[in-house]
């Protein structure tokens, strides 16, 4: 199949499926599968081992219904796996609704660490009737489907393992109260499951203990069905020894959490005083936890705050407050998604040109417009990196992992004070909402950056003479006071016109053009402080990726099995900011051909490197990956082995 | 009284009370049209904080867009001012106010800026009382774009070109009362003995202090037709009561008749004193504000005073009950919590 064709096929198939609400997993999977595996034979997943148990690696999917509370038993059942000592991440894939509509959550356990998101899944646990057939026929020969007695999977396939459970009857048993057992319905399904692949009770006592904040009455009931269903599956399930969990080491002293949290507690320990937000999935639980563990941590003694957080009317107002703050002095940011993003641009132009900081998180889901509000996408890049009208050039930060959420939030709060520019910090669903597994965030042991501000005490020592746009330093960066200095020359008029170095309105030639390039020199300056990306060159290594984001997991992973599948040694460049630095020249300089991972359809990051790179430019080739679902490690290695072929 | 009434204060001096002359509360020059209703405000805000003797370094100036929004240039150089975006000055004042809340905020805005494109900012910003001064230099047209009409423009009123406006106009004094803002007056460029004490109680009030004044825009709106302009608006003045003002530290005996005069005492000690008219109008009743505003519409009185006033309302500052220190200049050791707290977080997430 021409690979022109084999794009278009793959696109159509992909449209096509959009047009459902929610995407079935099946036809998901086909349009890699079907598609892909006629190119190359290799695209097979290594065949699952004979009798021998695979231990330590293995990708659940649960499907219920939202609102239902299954939430709380996937996450025992994730934490009791980590607890085991076993690397595991949690997606939640859900509907933009409050309950009724079909929800997924898929947990992957992996013992050297792989936990992007993996499109095989080994146990499907079918809660569902809206979905089960889909489900269920989605699954590869050979998977364990664990079924509610009612949605009689067992009649859909026959090359399935499937094991029927009467959850109902089950959890009648428990107790007499109809809310409560649907509640523990779920916890039931963990303790099959725990039963099934050997998670130990302990474990998942320590979960519970954890996930209900050690509340023994909460606790207790939930206890009572996890043991339901352990003994459900020891009396009336066949075992099964295809997939096994056993203790390992390697989650000793790491935690879990999600990328939104991890930036809440980052931005708190950065020193924030002003918070502004305006709710909107998938950023929404970042402000909702800031504003919690400010509530902890953040007030004094005499019961005040030192910080003030306001619900905003909107996205616009949100970042005006932002930039308003900022301007006064504060450190100050807000958290939003692509729709936010678009209407703040008018705000964005204004605090690049008046050199306002404020930072902006950006945690994308899949547009254009309301697009897929709770899938994710990493369809933002070139929107945040030239916001507003006019030339603008912004500061973006892309943290690829929990730990750097919470570095960059403060990152992010001194570049904005050191270069007075609004910053971006570039998120995602899939990073912000999901669990992900890390080590202990490190105390930022280094002071604040506040930048350039000229105290009352400076302006005297200067006799009050100053230039609020003046590059005194040669760096493109001036000076600026804050308002409420005590000192007659300390004021200055800031405004979006055209205005010369001493803040005075003009429309001179000379001094637009005088402003807007010392602006592109403080652009200059950025790239030596903006963090760098994260290189692994391998030596004899003709291919290079780029990739950056949640794109990093399953990057890494494509690596691995480019490697030890195919032998294939590959080099590779994570871009952790914007302005790109001179390592991206000198990445692609060494390698013959490139490849730019990203999660959007007209593959934005390639194309902001393609302008970069002038002659090398012809290296460049994209890897796209934009279905709402995050990006999986086969997907990049059926891409690249396509291409190289 | 009277002198009361008229001035505010007893003879003002030639140094106020901070040592500072009435030339250090001056601004750029105007670039505005003479004769623009917006300069003569302009001038009273100047001889306003001069006569309160309020820090010029303690003021942050805000505006929009439009010949209002410029203004914020021409008065009180040594106070810093930001010219924000159209309609979104409410936005960036409420930041800067929660950054710095010692910064006595003065806001100024034109009827295109807050009733248009900002209405929702406007809104949300009398809705949160955020404490500053907010003034709407109304017009009735967008000045800067050449005279098209505003949202308050009145009924009936004609544009240079004969267009004639037949929507119905926004009243932002009752949607200021609507929304539960503490001090909404109305005052008119062309009455400057009126609009100085309107001024000077809007400085002592904590909270939100909404001030819509009739501006006229002498280039685009104050032709035979027009409802703002400065003939018209002279001839359909109708005031709601006199205002006078008196300073905390001003030992003024004033006497008067009973029942002729009502003392309103603010925050920091001074007064405002509201000398009763024909009608015996009362500040304190919101209800009777809408009633007052409305009446005055369909009788096409251009009504000014202090259309209602409330200085106990909670601001929206002490509502979230922030530090009394400055949050922009906290030290690290007060915005970075100890390492203990970190590691108690680490660990309940392990
Ligand atoms: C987003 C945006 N839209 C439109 C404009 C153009 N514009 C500038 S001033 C103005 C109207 C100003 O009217 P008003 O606030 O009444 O001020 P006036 O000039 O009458 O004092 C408009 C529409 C703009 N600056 N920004
Ligand atoms: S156009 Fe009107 S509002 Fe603008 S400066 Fe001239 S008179 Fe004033
Ligand atoms: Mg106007």
């Amino acid at each position: 199949m021409a690979v022109s064709s084999l794009v278009t096929r793959y696109a159509s198939l992909v449209t096509g499926h959009i047009r459902y609400n929610f995407p079935p997993l099946r036809s998901i999977k086909e349009s890699y599968v079907s598609d892909l595996s006629s190119v190359t034979a290799v695209l097979e997943e290594p065949a699952r081992g004979g009798r021998a148990p695979v231990v330590n690696d293995l990708t659940i999917h649960v499907a219920t219904v939202n609102g239902s509370g299954s939430q709380s038993s996937n996450s025992v059942l994730m934490r009791s796996i980590f607890q085991m000592g076993v690397p595991v991440s949690g997606k939640n894939m859900f509907p933009s609704n409050i309950a009724g509509l079909p929800t997924w959550f898929t947990i992957r356990a992996n013992k050297d660490g792989w936990t992007a998101r993996k499109r095989e899944v080994d146990v499907m646990v079918c809660m569902n009737a809206q979905t089960a057939k889909e489900d269920v026929e989605a699954l590869d020969p050979g998977a364990l489907c664990i079924y509610d007695a009612p949605l009689n999977c067992k009649a859909i396939r026959n090359d399935i393992v499937f094991f029927e459970v009467p959850f109902a009857k089950l959890a009648g048993e428990l107790t007499p109260d109809s809310r409560l057992r649907k509640l523990l319905t779920n916890m039931i399904y963990v303790g099959i499951i725990a039963e099934l692949i050997g998670i130990d009770r302990e474990e998942i006592n320590g979960a519970l203990n954890k996930q209900f904040k050690g509340k023994t009455k909460a606790i207790e009931p939930n206890v009572q069905a996890i043991d339901k269903g352990m003994e459900f599956a020891r009396s009336s399930l066949p075992s099964q020894n295809r997939w096994r969990i056993e203790r390992m080491n390697k989650t000793a002293g790491k935690i879990i959490i999600d990328g939104n949290a991890a930036a809440a507690i980052g931005a708190m320990f950065g020193g924030v005083t002003v918070v502004t937000w305006y709710p909107i999935t998938p950023s929404s639980s970042l402000c909702e936890s800031l504003i919690d563990y400010l509530k902890q941590h953040r007030i004094e003694k005499d019961g005040k705050a030192t910080f003030a957080v306001v619900q905003a009317e909107d996205e616009l107002a949100a970042v005006g407050m932002v930039l308003g703050a900022g301007w006064a002095g504060a450190r100050s940011m807000t958290s939003t998604a692509g729709p936010g993003i678009s209407l703040m641009a008018e705000f964005i132009g204004l605090g690049y040109f008046a050199e306002i900081p404020g930072v902006i998180w950006d945690i994308q889901r899949v547009g254009p417009s309301t697009g897929l509000p709770t899938r994710t996408a990493q369809g933002d890049v070139n929107q945040v990196a030239l916001l507003s009208h006019g030339d603008t050039q912004h500061i973006v930060l892309i943290p690829s992992s929990v730990s750097e959420c919470f570095d960059f939030a403060s990152e992010a709060l001194d570049l904005a004070e050191q270069f007075q520019t609004p910053i971006f910090v570039l998120s995602d669903l899939d990073l912000g909402m999901n669990n992900w597994m890390s080590d202990p965030f490190v105390y930022p042991e280094k002071p604040i950056t506040r930048g350039k501000v000229l105290t009352k005490e400076k302006l005297t020592e200067l006799n009050g003479k100053w230039g609020r746009y003046a590059d005194v330093d040669g760096d493109g960066i001036p000076w600026r006071t804050l308002p409420g200095t005590d000192h007659p020359f300390a004021s200055y008029f800031t405004r979006g016109s055209g205005h010369d170095t001493q803040a005075r309105y003009s429309e001179k030639p000379e001094d637009y053009k005088a402003l807007v390039d010392r602006l592109k020199k403080k652009y200059e300056t950025a790239k030596q402080y903006v963090p760098k990306p994260a290189v692994d060159i391998r030596d004899g290594a003709k291919i290079g990726f780029i990739a950056y984001g949640t794109t990093d997991f399953a990057l890494e992973e494509a690596r691995h099995q480019l490697l030890s599948e195919r032998s294939i040694e590959t080099s590779y460049f994570r871009l952790r900011a914007l302005p790109f630095t001179e390592e991206l020249r000198d990445f692609v300089a060494t390698h013959d051909r490139v490849y730019v991972v990203e999660q959007n359809r007209d593959g934005q990051m390639g194309d902001l490197i393609r302008l970069e790179l002038g002659e090398d430019q012809r290296k460049i080739r994209k890897v796209l990956h934009y279905i709402g679902l995050p990006c999986d490690a086969r997907f990049i290695t059926n891409e690249v082995l396509r291409m190289e072929a | 009284m009277d002198s009361v009434l008229k001035t505010g204060t007893a003879e003002a001096p030639k140094e106020n009370r901070i040592g500072l002359k009435s030339s250090d509360y001056q601004g750029g020059k105007s670039t505005l049209c003479a004769g623009c209703g917006h300069d003569a405000i302009s001038n009273q805000i100047v001889r306003a904080f001069y006569e309160m003797s309020i820090k010029p370094e303690s003021v942050a100036k805000f505006s929009g867009i439009g010949c209002s929004s410029k203004t914020p240039a021409y008065f009180m150089q040594r106070s810093h001012g930001f010219n924000t975006v159209h309609g979104r000055m409410p936005a960036v004042a409420t930041g800067a106010m929660l950054a710095n809340h010692r910064l006595m905020g003065i806001g100024v805005s034109g009827d295109g800026d807050t009733a248009s494109i900002g209405l929702g900012q406007f809104m949300h910003m009398v809705r949160r009382n955020i404490p500053m001064i907010y003034i709407i230099e109304n017009n009735g047209v967008y000045g800067l774009t050449k005279g098209q009409f505003s949202a308050t423009a009145d009924e009936g009123s004609k544009l240079k070109t004969g267009v004639v406006n037949d929507l119905h106009p926004m009243d932002l004094c009752a949607l200021a009362v609507q929304l539960g803002c503490g001090f909404v007056a109305r005052g008119f460029a062309g009455d400057p003995k009126q609009m100085i004490n309107i001024l000077k109680a809007s400085i002592a009030h904590d909270g939100m202090a909404v001030i819509d004044v009739i501006s006229p825009c002498v280039t685009f709106n104050n032709h035979e037709g027009s409802t703002k302009g400065y003939q018209y608006s002279k001839d359909h003045q109708e005031l709601l009561h006199q205002i006078g003002f008196v300073q905390s530290y001003e030992q003024i005996e004033v006497d008067y008749e009973p029942g002729t005069v009502k003392e309103v005492e603010m925050h920091d000690g001074s007064k405002i004193l509201l000398k009763k008219l024909e009608e015996d109008y009362d500040a304190s009743s919101p209800i009777e504000a809408l009633k007052r505003l409305h009446r005055a519409e369909e009788e096409g009185q251009m009504l000014t005073g202090l259309v209602h006033l409330n200085p106990q309302k909670k601001s929206f500052i002490s509502l979230l009950n922030v530090t009394d220190d400055v949050l922009a200049t906290l030290p690290l050791e007060r915005t970075r919590p100890p390492k203990e707290a970190l590691a108690k977080i680490m660990k309940d997430l392990m």
